[in-house]
């Protein structure tokens, strides 16, 4: 039997499917979009395998949006390979049922048959709503049943009607009279609602004090600004400071292993493959597994207790007058710890322009992957100066690159609202704010368990698959008998960095440096070892003191500018992309992305290397 | 002949929502979506307006302000908190 799972976005439309369908959940993209298709099953009491697709939340049919449009297209049988559904559920928060109970009447327009769940109904009758079901349902002519999705045994009555229902033999859908209707009919059509409405449900006349409470405070403007920034700092702080004990213990687990390759496998080929493409390749896509547990830890936190909307409202003129989304902000925030947390937690802003926009220029967010590298050339090239006496020299140029980082995402947000997306008109700040719901546990961990299976199925195959290639790349041709340069030099990665050498000497780069950038090309750290490697330096990234010594001797100082500036903006990074392309759906946003960085990248480091050379000469 | 001036009976002023300042309450009199200089055509904004549940006769309340001049405002109608700029906010006229 298949259902679907309709309703407006803040009727615990969630909460019931995870109820139903615990961690039995499947996510993927509608193809070609970046809406999450979610389907779930269950089993009724009477033994009955269900399938239950839960659609994106809308408060009308008529499609606004391309996630309206998906839950448009499914409910009437319009989306490719998609099954009809035998039943609709229309989910309602019972404290606030007149946009539900318009939503019931269009959709009963379609045909379809429905049960509408008087959803969060413990905390109607706490608020004192009473609802005549009975008569609910007869006036509207369907069935209708209350459930508490957060609650233990809280969907038995929505199982019991399921069953009744599908015991009836056949479910005879109705004909398909539904058109899109117009404001005339909209309007009539909730008058007719409301009328519903004062004939069954008795309202008390207040609303939710603590909602109004809370608000008072987070909504105000000074309070309200220090609340947000108080929450960013802590979720910033999270997932920059806390993951990285975790993410040090990962690397060192997936390091100690590769050590037992190497000490138990006869040195070779197979040794090298295992140790540095299969657990190097495998250790480098769990590493990320902290960092986004712990994103998706608050965003869902927050989102489940309403508070995200609120955060919404505050950014809104600040975010708009970047040409961002209000919804942006956490997720470029979190872009500064690491951009693949960040791009996924884009599916937090529904418009899907904003959200591919916000998608493009997150990794020029400075993310915590760079800071390796700059440090090593700071360290190495800036003098620990002082300038006027108290700015450290060293410590400016840092917050400059970060700044740098900051400006060119806003640059490049303009140019793509600009170009690429001008039919586009963006959607009115229109968002309705829920009322404060106490976070459920279990509806957050099986929320935190999806995104991290969908994170290792999806991003993590990708990443792996890249991770060997670029090991094969660096490893083969292995060297010579007898060769006294490091083995890198004899490889596939050396034969294409020397022959790229002099498309990167405007820049000012050496062969050395592009034969290191491939092997960078799997994590922006990693230029530091490879850098290493290619200076023949032992030690990895813990020698950095040591590379930066010998890079002091070797570069000019116009050379190490130039690739700092590259640095700021080059696309090296293969995890990101992947993931780009696995939440784009498509690789073609995962092109752009790296297309645009590298020419970014490459005029700021023609211009740093020529800038520099001409200032030192004059 | 009584000359008297007829006293025209006072309808209430309608103010656009979009101008209501914080804590003001009153009742959905209209809808006129041209009014609103937003980048939506007026059937569209309209449209949207009742979906939320701007409908005639729907009691509004202005309950927060945003910190960037004063907008967007958060408003009450019956008994749904939405969030809307000021700008759309003028499609809706109260009394």
């Amino acid at each position: 039997m298949h259902l679907a799972l309709v309703g407006t976005p803040n009727s615990g439309k969630t909460a019931l499917f995870n109820a139903l369908t615990g961690s039995r959940q499947k996510v993927a993209n509608y193809p070609g979009v970046t809406v999450e298709r979610k389907e779930g099953f269950f089993v009724t009491p009477l033994g009955r395998q269900v399938s239950v697709v839960d659609l994106p939340g809308t408060y009308s049919l008529r499609g606004r949006s391309p996630d309206e449009e998906i839950t448009r297209d499914f409910v009437l049988g319009h989306a490719t390979g998609e099954v009809l559904p035998d039943l609709v559920l229309c989910v309602a928060d019972s404290t606030n049922l007149r946009l539900t109970i318009r939503l019931v009447l269009e959709l009963k327009r379609t045909g379809r048959p429905l049960l509408l769940v008087l959803n969060m109904y413990d905390i109607a009758t706490r608020r004192g709503v009473t609802v005549d079901v009975a008569r609910l349902s007869l006036l509207l002519g369907i069935p209708v049943v209350t459930s508490i999705a957060v609650r233990k045994g809280g969907t038995s009555e929505l199982l019991r009607k399921t069953d009744e229902i599908a015991a009836r033999t056949p479910i005879l859908p109705g004909e398909n009279l539904w058109h899109p209707l117009s404001a005339a009919e909209l309007r009539a059509t909730q008058r007719e609602a409301d009328r519903i409405i004062a004939a069954t449900v008795s309202l008390p006349t207040r609303p939710d004090t603590w909602t109004t409470r809370i608000d008072a405070v987070v909504l105000h403007p000074v309070a309200g600004l220090a609340i947000l920034g108080l929450i960013l700092f802590v979720m910033f702080q999270a997932v920059f400071a806390w993951a990285q004990p975790l993410m040090e213990l990962l690397s060192r687990a997936f390091g100690a292993l590769g050590q037992l390759v190497h000490d138990t496998l006869p040195a070779g080929l197979l040794q090298s493959f295992i140790q540095n493409g299969v657990i190097s390749g495998v250790g480098s896509v769990i590493v990320f597994l902290p960092q986004i547990i712990i994103i998706f830890l608050f965003i869902l936190l927050l989102e489940d207790f309403g508070y995200m909307a609120r955060a919404a409202f505050l950014m809104d003129r600040i975010m708009g007058g970047a040409g961002l989304h209000g919804r942006a902000f956490i997720p470029l925030l979190s872009s500064f710890a690491c951009a693949i947390p960040g791009i996924m937690a884009t599916r937090v802003i529904d418009n899907r322009r904003d959200r591919l926009t916000t998608i493009l220029i997150a990794p020029l967010m400075t993310c915590s992957a760079r800071i390796p590298v700059y440090t090593l050339i700071i360290s190495a090239f800036i003098p620990a100066e002082q300038l006027w006496g108290w700015v450290d020299l060293r410590g400016l140029v840092m917050f400059g690159l970060y700044a740098a980082g900051i400006i060119s995402a806003l640059f490049v947000s303009f140019l793509i609202k600009f170009f690429m997306l001008r039919d586009y008109t963006p959607a009115p700040f229109m968002l309705e704010l829920p009322d404060y719901k106490m976070p459920r546990v279990r509806s957050i961990a099986i929320g935190v368990y999806t995104r991290a299976k969908m994170f290792l199925q999806r991003a993590g195959t990708t990443i792996f698959s890249m991770m060997v290639l670029i090991w094969f790349l660096a490893s083969f041709p292995t060297p010579p008998a007898g060769a006294e340069d490091p083995a890198i030099n004899y490889s596939l990665a050396a034969m294409i960095g020397k022959t790229l050498a002099p498309l990167f000497a405007p820049l000012g780069f050496n062969w050395q440096i592009v034969v290191a950038l491939i092997p960078g090309m799997a994590a922006r750290e990693v230029a530091v070892a490879a850098l290493g490697t290619v200076y023949a330096i032992e030690g990895g990234k813990e020698a950095a003191d040591q590379i930066g010594q010998v890079l002091a001797t070797k570069w000019s100082l116009p050379t190490a500018l130039s690739l700092l500036a590259w640095y700021i903006f080059a696309p090296q990074c293969a995890s990101t992309l992947a993931v780009i392309r696995r939440e784009t759906g498509s690789s073609k946003w995962m092109a752009l992305t790296f297309t645009y960085m590298l020419v970014l990248a490459y005029v700021a480091s023609l211009a740093t290397y020529n800038i520099a050379v001409a200032l030192a000469a004059g | 002949m009584l000359m008297r001036a007829v006293k025209q009976t006072d309808a209430p002023p309608q103010v656009p929502l979009g101008l209501a300042k914080r804590g003001y309450s009153g009742i959905i009199h209209h809808l006129a979506a041209s009014e609103a200089g937003s980048a939506l055509s007026s059937e569209e904004l309209e449209s949207r307006l009742i979906e939320l549940g701007f409908v005639e006769g729907a009691r509004v309340e202005v309950l927060h302000e945003g910190i960037v001049g004063r907008d967007p405002i958060a408003v009450r109608i019956e008994n749904v908190t939405v969030a809307v700029r000021r700008r759309e906010a003028m499609a809706v006229f109260v009394v």
